[in-house]
């Protein structure tokens, strides 16, 4: 679970980071009156979307006087921005973070993250700031320095200091950086966040070192143990039908496509979608009904699925494991006369008692294409989507 | 021989009275997997499925000498289940719960490390199907009669996905050694490498089948080790050709995040390493027996 900017960086504030005075806004005339109360001769108008590279999209904005902050946000309200990492959509800004200036002397990358190789949390950084970690890699790969940290023993004092040496802090800010460092994996790990990066963590002139942007994704396996940070969650940034599958705790990621599936397992459902796409089309969804596909799961799967406009045909791919396929088409024969389904409907099951599954789908009369195999399957619904 | 379980290993169910642990076990103990105990705290001293419940993975051990264990417990308290285990002096858990916090598994791959190399647990999983031996033993919760015994190890990060290869595989004609499910999650107990080492040097194994999917460095390490060590045939799958950037496919590990984690670079990867890629899903069994075919 993503997080906005300024919720992110309440949160490292409460751990010892220092963030600059800032203000949430949600209309033009609260982003005034914040840029007042800052008294701050330059302030910073900020998107408050879930992406990165705002700033290059045109979602941060620099303003000296009421008059600039009144139209950069009568601008920046109730558009979408679209960043590199947002697709052709983009995402809604329906908060502006109002945020005062600083003199900055150089700019850091910090960012902590779940190092899926070594298995462990590791401390990312560069001396080079303001670039994203991709670019980085690519045109300063020497200037990455990686720490690895032990999760019994916790991110340790000369870790944090080889780390401010590797920067090449001045010795006047190396007891701020150990303790930003400290405080930032407190965080990651009492919260179970994913990822944590603050770029640019800028050094200013006074040596101190302010977190000017901050995101961190939860994991959402955790959330239930941080309630307070599932309020945090902002659905108007995600797809809706996202959010609506996400009610129903099925699986579901929207994408461009124009046949629609429904597939038990991820594995299966991602497989399904290549061999779709093997077959010369382009699948709409990813969606996993899970084991235990009950009537009542198949039903809300079809019209989430069905809500999406662009699907021509259907594919309907389960193996049956410690499911029964004669159970899955009952609840398909159920489902599908509510539906309303107008368009072509590929089933194909397999697995325990597959042979009785079938013969309910034939007996039921309904419009039903079955499929043997996963090519069969899949060439039917790209041949279907295709007329 | 087979890798991890045989026939005669001897299997605790934690989480044996529950529900799901339940469903499981009798689906076990009916393909002839020798579960001898169940561990569920509280229920210590009855029995359950004609089996003595203990309240400690330590006391069922010591009782019944439990090499291998299931752990069916939820996703909160699922990494103490796995340390437990551990600590128990086990030598094999699955574990089958799918949402445990990436954070616990961090503190569950760390406390293994406690035990030396030669005396500490194996873990496969999270959040996979199990592990199955066919026509010996399951420790998982997959179908057992799809599977065919025979020469080929299979190692998956995908429950259905891996039916489906053993469904191809046996309409080939083609049997399993053992099929080891590795999981979907980001932290997990044995990654494609581990497993491999372990089929490279099992009599019983002949070839091996890999079925990756997006996200991650393992199936990468994989390709490293085959190239250098592995002294027989591998075929690979990788899940998630279709699948755009940045975006979670169902499993928590099944994302993009970073260079050289699509589908498209990790076959490149394979590839290189000699490894024969299925080019499709329906071809895992056509591709499997090309690749016995041709090499044994």
């Amino acid at each position: 679970m993503d997080i906005h900017e300024y919720q992110a960086k309440k949160i490292l504030s409460s751990y010892g980071v220092q963030i600059l005075d800032g203000e949430l806004a949600l209309n033009t005339s609260e982003a005034v009156a914040a840029f007042n109360k800052l008294n701050s001769d330059i302030c910073v108008v900020k998107a408050q979307v879930h992406s990165g590279a705002r700033g290059k999209a045109g979602g941060i904005v620099l303003c000296k006087t009421d008059q600039e902050v009144k139209d950069a946000s009568d601008k920046l309200f109730g558009t979408y921005l679209k960043t590199i990492q947002t697709g052709d959509e983009g995402k809604i800004i329906e908060r502006l973070y109002i945020e005062s200036g600083c003199d900055i002397d150089r700019e850091i990358y910090l960012a902590f993250v779940m190092d899926r190789a070594s298995q462990r949390i590791v401390m990312v950084a560069s001396a080079e700031g303001g670039m994203s970690i991709e670019e980085l890699a690519i045109e300063k790969p020497d200037s990455i320095k990686k720490i690895e940290i032990d999760p019994v023993v916790g991110l340790t004092g000369f870790q944090a200091r080889e780390l401010s040496f590797a920067l090449n802090l001045p010795k006047e800010a190396l007891g701020k950086a150990v303790k930003l460092f400290m405080g930032c994996y407190k965080a990651m790990t009492n919260l179970d966040m994913n990822m944590l990066e603050i770029n640019p963590l800028v050094l200013t002139k006074d040596n101190d070192l302010i977190a000017l942007d901050a995101k961190i994704s939860f994991d959402d396996n955790a959330i239930f143990k941080h309630p307070e940070i599932d309020e945090l969650n902002d659905n108007a940034q995600k797809d809706p039908r996202e959010v609506a599958a996400k009610e129903h705790d099925l699986s579901y990621v929207g994408l461009d496509g124009d046949i629609g599936c429904i597939i038990n397992g991820a594995g299966l459902a991602m497989a399904s979608m290549d061999m779709i796409k093997y077959c010369g089309g382009e699948p709409a969804n990813f969606l996993d009904i899970g084991g235990g596909a009950s009537p009542e799961r198949v039903g809300k799967a079809f019209e989430l699925v069905l809500a999406d406009k662009k699907v021509k045909a259907m594919l309907v791919n389960v193996y049956a494991g410690i499911n029964r396929c004669d159970w899955i088409a009952e609840g398909l024969v159920q489902v599908i006369p509510k539906v309303n389904l107008q368009i072509p409907l590929i089933v194909r099951l397999s697995g325990t008692n597959v042979e009785e599954g079938i013969k309910i789908v034939k007996d039921s009369g309904l419009p039903i294409i079955l499929a043997d195999t996963l090519k069969d399957a899949a060439q039917k619904a790209v041949d279907a989507a295709k007329q | 021989m087979s890798v991890l379980l045989n026939k005669n290993t001897k299997v605790l169910v934690q989480g044996i009275t529950g529900r799901i642990g339940n469903f499981h076990a009798e689906e076990m103990i009916a393909y002839g997997t020798n579960v001898v105990a169940g561990v569920t705290p509280g229920k210590g001293g009855t029995t359950h499925l004609g089996k003595p419940v203990f309240n400690t993975v330590k006391e069922a051990v010591e009782e019944t000498g439990a090499e291998a264990t299931i752990v069916f417990v939820p996703a909160a308290a699922a990494a103490d289940g796995i340390m437990e285990a551990a600590d128990a002096g086990i030598k094999y858990a699955v574990s089958i719960t799918d949402g445990i916090p990436a954070h616990d598994m961090i503190r569950v791959k760390r406390y293994m490390l406690r035990y030396k190399k030669d005396e500490r647990m194996i873990l496969t999983g999270p959040n996979c199907a199990g592990t199955i031996t066919p026509g010996e033993a399951m420790i998982g919760i997959m179908p057992g009669h799809i599977y065919m015994p025979g020469e080929v190890g299979v190692i998956g990060r995908s429950g259905t996905l891996g039916y489906e290869a053993a469904s191809q595989m046996k309409a080939e004609g083609i049997g399993i050694s053992t099929s080891v499910g590795i999981g979907g999650d980001p932290i997990n107990g044995s990654s494609h490498k581990d497993i491999l080492e372990l089929f490279n040097e099992d009599d019983k194994t002949k070839a091996v089948m890999i079925i990756g999917e997006i996200g991650g460095p393992q199936e990468a390490e994989a390709a490293e080790y085959v190239q250098k060590h592995m002294k027989k045939p591998v075929a690979a799958y990788i899940a998630g050709l279709t699948a755009p950037k940045g975006r979670r496919m169902g499993h928590a590990g099944a994302i993009v995040s970073g260079k050289g984690e699509s589908a498209a670079e990790k076959v490149e990867l394979l590839k290189e390493a000699g490894i024969h890629i299925i080019p499709n899903p329906s071809e895992m069994g056509s591709t499997m027996k090309e690749v016995m075919d041709k090499h044994l």
